[in-house]
């Protein structure tokens, strides 16, 4: 059987005695209101949109029958505020304090954003319209792209995929496209071991072989290795850079070498470019093709798990494959190119791409400027070094030396104290502290990803850093029940994973229904 | 148990006969943590030493279980298509996986005993 | 800067702890020949609140409003009124800027509103289980597509001829560098289409939208049974969700796998993103779906909550075997999906659907009455087609001239066809006026 061990503790909660805590006859604590699900408080005929009665119509709907009922509750607005009202105050977010999750850039979201993608003339355009009609749309795209374009020193950009992930398999398509087309039929794709899953999984769905690549003792992709792994089957690395570990790959200029001396092509996974935004350009390391995470880089909101987007810049010799639809500049505007032409792969989403992230990217662009862009990823790498070197003496940093813009620590300082990466994680929400990224990367036991971002305050550090010492020396203390038993305070203690996933109710259903698949 | 034996995997074998029943060690399931779906192979299904035949999923992983033998499948174990837990209570008893009709029982004499498996462990921890 | 909050005092201190002298030291990894002196060249600096409003405010300026003109396009795409209410409450903090709910304990209104959407979206499509949503329609079908072939473990798909052509060139770009085969129907302008014909014992999976691209409203069953008889399943699309207000749902004719586009509901039309896909399924093909899942569960305290379950499915545990690259889901536009079904009920969401109908037929009895135009379809929910005695492209351009914005041209989906070219996809929608029916119509008879 293979093995799993990356140190991930129990997903059910351990009994442990309650909390002295003043009951309540509602279950409500002040301002935490329990509240039920909307199917459950429903009423038949009511409704919080009013609509005129619809005209009197002979019915066109063929040979197919009106529905019977759906099943959806009746709620008034006051109850539709008050339930979403209520839903959201359990929710941590960055508007309410430090969301320090390795890998997924969690800096504020300028409010100018959701102006200006609100904006009638973005908002309420139609991508059918003819094209005449949305000309400042189109420029904005080419906006947005050449500001890519220069950021990264590439020479194409593919604006349609609309997430991270989405553009990773954007960027492998081109690259099996342009293999393809000069008759090579490589099956093999390098990826580090310490990769985030969406690479292999990218590449494992175009049918290629993944290939892993160890790290060295020092957390960077181990050259020797890589040389061994190399052969005339390999299409392409997918290599992340900074990597996952928090770490500039420094002999990135040399595997680019390699890799295109044995013919393959280097596919980069942009998720950590704020390390480096405004102050290196990926082009200038040897990629081909790399995606870039709106929502993470150019502050896109993460909005509870989406919308992204996720644009793939792409070299020259990538720039033929690009997929339908794409933005170009003619003599008398912009036009869309909608039909896959040419060597062009072919289509990755309806329509012209996740414009609505693109109006908050372009916004938070122009607001930084060059000169912002640069300051931004310093001050990344700023208070994750800052980070770093304040707890490594209280907590184990994984590797030696600095960090970029992500600091990476093991729980070889919690070894012998009986509680897991997990249970400090867990402690933390009490502590009012969103926790850090928590067993990724995979290659390094209980790992602990912090990433900061710019936008956090010396204060916030500060604060943030003693928290963390505090909450490190009690567990090497001997004090274990706190962290075990946590959270005690956070809306909900710690729920039951193994139960959710052995008997998984993925919806409501009513009462009735329940009490007779009972009998 | 003469007829007991072990992968480096942590699979254990039973032989009865020319079948094998497999499952996964004790080691394996606390290692693994709570197991909440097991994905078995098909009656009839042709095995090949030490590639894929099972997966066993806990809420955090999902691990391959590996044919410790060539062999065909005749039985899966039905009690862990809604027992999962089954495995981390019993793991070599009513936890078992799948039995296997072996067309190579020579592979047998290269897994190892329970010695031998338990030795192994000792050096993991 | 105002969103940079580091002093330079604040610098000088931090760099002082790490015990470097500069920032500059933190990048000595960057290799020689990628260092920069300064700034990216070409490029402006930053710019308060009032100068980037400046420039975003021109370019907007530069675009058509579809609420300020008589507007008829849908194809995929529906304008649709969303109440004040569904903007002012995901744009709250808590929502806007909170992430994937991975630590349930602080995410409960995250994963209380996924469960509700789930639960919405099961609802609405007839079917037993539905995922916390897809990036959109088009990628959730490809999805689904990949998911049948997992399940039946067969690789060869049939597109319907009805199917929005954006959706099937998506499926077919999937087929194409993830080895199954699309097998296409021709275009099924005249709604007679014979899918079961196409069927073999090859086939994991059928592939229909209903309405189709064209407009026609059908019953699958049939269909439905005819996928069965031969092991494949039946894949529904479903574009314009507000049909399922009013007609059947794909569940009770039979679907195996509903996709749908949820835009129409509490999002805006946005140029065409961001939306949000909608994925349901039966529930004992629930370990085979791709995409984030919500789950009920208790807490250490007996209280019930939620958590994003069955995750060893997905890329990040599986890796090479996940079901799918899949990482993201629509977060906020399917809060803003939930938010508006919430607010409208069961009460109003039928309503609406049968408004947008009925709002239909006056329109398609009032263009019938036009010399020139055919409407082709005998069953529509929203949207038409009409058939005219002019290029349709350039009808388009002509009402547009004219501040009318009347439909999309078929040729505008699918291209190299002059056969399909005089062809207009026109749709209606709550939002449609009579003013607005009795200016297209005067256009057309002008122009016609």
């Amino acid at each position: 059987m293979a093995m799993n061990s990356t140190g991930r503790g129990d997903t059910r909660p351990h009994a442990d005695t309650a909390v002295g805590q003043t009951t309540t006859f509602t279950g409500n604590r002040g301002l935490q209101i329990e509240e039920a699900l909307i199917f459950e408080q429903g009423q038949h005929g009511r409704t919080a949109v009013d609509l005129p009665e619809p005209p009197k119509v002979k019915a066109r709907l063929g040979k197919v029958k009106p529905r019977g009922e759906i099943g959806l509750p009746g709620l008034s607005e006051p109850q539709v505020i008050r339930h979403y009202t209520r839903l959201s105050q359990k929710n941590f977010a960055i508007d309410a304090g430090f969301y320090p999750l390795g890998s997924c850039t969690m800096k504020h979201n300028p409010r100018l954003n959701e102006a200006m993608a609100r904006l009638p003339g973005f908002s309420d355009i139609h991508p059918l319209q003819p094209i005449s009609t949305v000309q400042g749309a189109l420029e904005a795209i080419d906006s947005l792209a050449n500001w890519l374009l220069t950021l990264t020193g590439m020479a194409a950009v593919a604006m349609s995929p609309g997430a991270g992930a989405h553009g990773e398999q954007c960027g492998m398509i081109a690259i099996r496209a342009a293999l393809e087309a000069r008759g090579d039929k490589r099956v093999r794709v390098l990826v580090p071991e310490s990769a985030h899953g969406t690479n292999p999984a990218t590449a494992a769905a175009l049918g290629y072989v993944v290939d892993s690549i160890p790290a060295t003792a020092d957390g960077r992709v181990d050259l020797d290795a890589l040389k061994a792994k190399l052969g005339p089957d390999v299409a392409a690395i997918m290599l992340t850079n900074p990597n996952t570990c928090g770490l500039f790959e420094r002999d990135i200029v040399e595997i680019a070498r390699l890799i295109h001396e044995a013919g393959a092509l280097f596919y980069c996974d942009g998720a950590n470019f704020n390390a480096i935004v405004g102050r290196v350009r990926p082009a200038d390391l040897g990629i081909d093709a790399m995606h870039i995470n709106l929502h993470k880089t150019f502050s896109t909101p993460h909005g509870g798990g989406g919308p992204g987007a996720g644009p793939v810049v792409l070299s020259e010799a990538l720039a033929p494959y690009a997929p339908a639809s794409a933005v170009v500049r003619g003599p008398n505007g912009f036009a869309l190119v909608e039909h896959a032409e040419g060597s062009s792969f072919g289509r990755m989403k309806a329509f012209a791409g996740q414009m609505g992230m693109f109006t908050r990217a372009l916004t938070y662009i122009l607001s930084h400027g060059a000169d912002g862009l640069l300051q931004a990823s310093s001050d990344a790498v700023l208070n994750a070094n800052y980070i770093l070197a304040s707890l490594k003496d209280v907590m184990s940093p994984a590797f030696d030396g600095p960090c970029m813009h992500e600091a990476l620590f093991d729980d070889h300082f919690l070894k012998d104290t009986g509680v897991t990466t997990l249970d400090f994680a867990k402690a933390m929400l009490d502590e009012g502290y969103h926790p850090m990224t928590v067993y990724f990367p995979l290659v390094v036991h209980g790992a602990m990803l912090i990433e900061p971002t710019e936008s956090e305050p010396k204060e916030s550090l500060d604060q943030f850093i003693a928290t963390l010492a505090y909450l490190a020396n009690r567990a090497k203390a001997g004090d274990a029940a706190h962290f075990t038993g946590a959270p005690r305070l956070a809306p909900r203690r710690r729920l039951d994973e193994t139960s959710a996933a052995r008997k998984p109710v993925l919806r409501w259903r009513p009462t009735e229904v329940l009490d007779e698949a009972a009998e | 148990m003469a007829n007991l034996k072990f992968t480096n995997d942590h699979e254990w074998v039973r032989i009865e006969g020319d079948i094998a029943i497999v499952g996964i060690t004790n080691y394996a399931q606390e290692q693994l943590g709570d197991v909440v779906f097991v994905e078995l192979p098909s009656v009839g299904q042709s095995l090949t030493q030490g590639k894929d035949a099972a997966v066993v999923e806990s809420v955090k992983a999902a691990s391959e279980v590996y044919a410790p033998v060539d062999g065909e499948v005749t039985e899966i174990n039905p009690l862990l298509l809604d027992q999962p837990d089954t495995v981390n209570g019993d793991p070599q008893g009513n936890g078992w996986f799948f039995k296997i009709k072996l067309t190579k029982p020579a592979q047998l004499d290269a897994l190892m005993d329970e010695a031998a498996y338990d030795a192994l462990i000792a050096d993991q921890h | 800067m105002r969103y940079l909050p580091l002093t330079q005092d604040d610098r000088r201190g931090m760099l002082a702890q790490i015990g470097v002298g500069s920032v500059d030291a933190l990048f000595e990894d960057v290799p020689k020949s990628a260092r920069r002196s300064g700034p990216i060249e070409g490029l402006p600096f930053h710019e308060g609140e009032l100068g980037v409003e400046r420039q975003m405010k021109a370019l907007a300026g530069k675009n058509l409003p579809a609420g300020s003109v008589p507007f008829f396009c849908g194809a995929g795409a529906y304008r649709h009124h969303v109440p004040a209410a569904v903007d002012h409450l995901i744009q709250r903090g808590e929502f806007l800027t909170s992430y994937t709910p991975y630590q349930p304990e602080v995410s409960q209104g995250t994963l209380q509103y996924l469960f509700e959407f789930q639960t919405q979206v099961a609802l609405l499509t007839g079917m037993e289980v539905a995922n916390a949503s897809m990036y959109d329609g088009s990628t959730g079908c490809g999805e689904a597509v990949m998911m049948a072939n997992r399940v039946t473990r067969r690789s060869r798909a049939v597109l319907s001829g009805g199917l929005h052509p954006h959706y099937a060139e998506v499926t077919r770009t999937q087929a194409r560098w993830t080895n199954f085969t699309a097998v296409d129907a021709p275009a099924d302008v005249e709604g007679s289409e014979d899918l079961a014909a196409l069927i073999d014992d090859q086939t994991s999976c059928v592939v229909v939208q209903n309405p189709s691209v064209f407009g026609y409203v059908k019953d699958l069953s049939a269909l439905a049974e005819a996928c069965h008889a031969k092991g494949a399943l039946l894949i529904v699309v479903v574009t314009e969700v507000v049909s399922l207000g009013l007609l059947t749902p794909p569940g009770e004719m039979g679907a195996d796998i509903v996709v749908a586009e949820g835009q129409s509901i509490g999002n805006a039309l946005n140029f065409g993103g961001p939306y949000v896909g909608l994925f349901a399924t039966r529930e004992k093909y629930m370990r085979q779906m791709p995409g984030r899942l919500c789950g009920e569960t208790l807490d250490a305290d007996g209280r019930r909550g939620w958590v994003l379950t069955l995750s060893t499915r997905e890329q990040h545990i599986r890796r090479e075997k996940a079901t799918s690259n899949i990482c993201t889901n629509s977060g906020l536009c399917a809060l803003a999906f939930t938010i508006h079904l919430s607010l409208l009920g069961e009460t109003g969401f039928t309503r609406l659907a049968a408004l947008n109908h009925a709002t239909a037929v006056t329109l398609a009895d009032r263009l019938a009455k036009i010399s020139g135009v055919t409407v082709v379809n005998d069953s529509f929910f929203n949207e038409i087609t009409l058939r005219l005695n002019k290029d349709a492209a350039q009808v388009v351009e002509e009402l547009a001239s004219r501040n009318i914005l009347g439909g999309v041209p078929v040729s505008r989906l699918i291209s190299g066809r002059p056969e399909l070219s005089n062809l207009l996809l026109v749709a209606a929608t709550e939002t449609t006026t009579p003013e607005h029916i009795d200016a297209l119509a005067a256009a057309l008879e002008d122009i016609l």
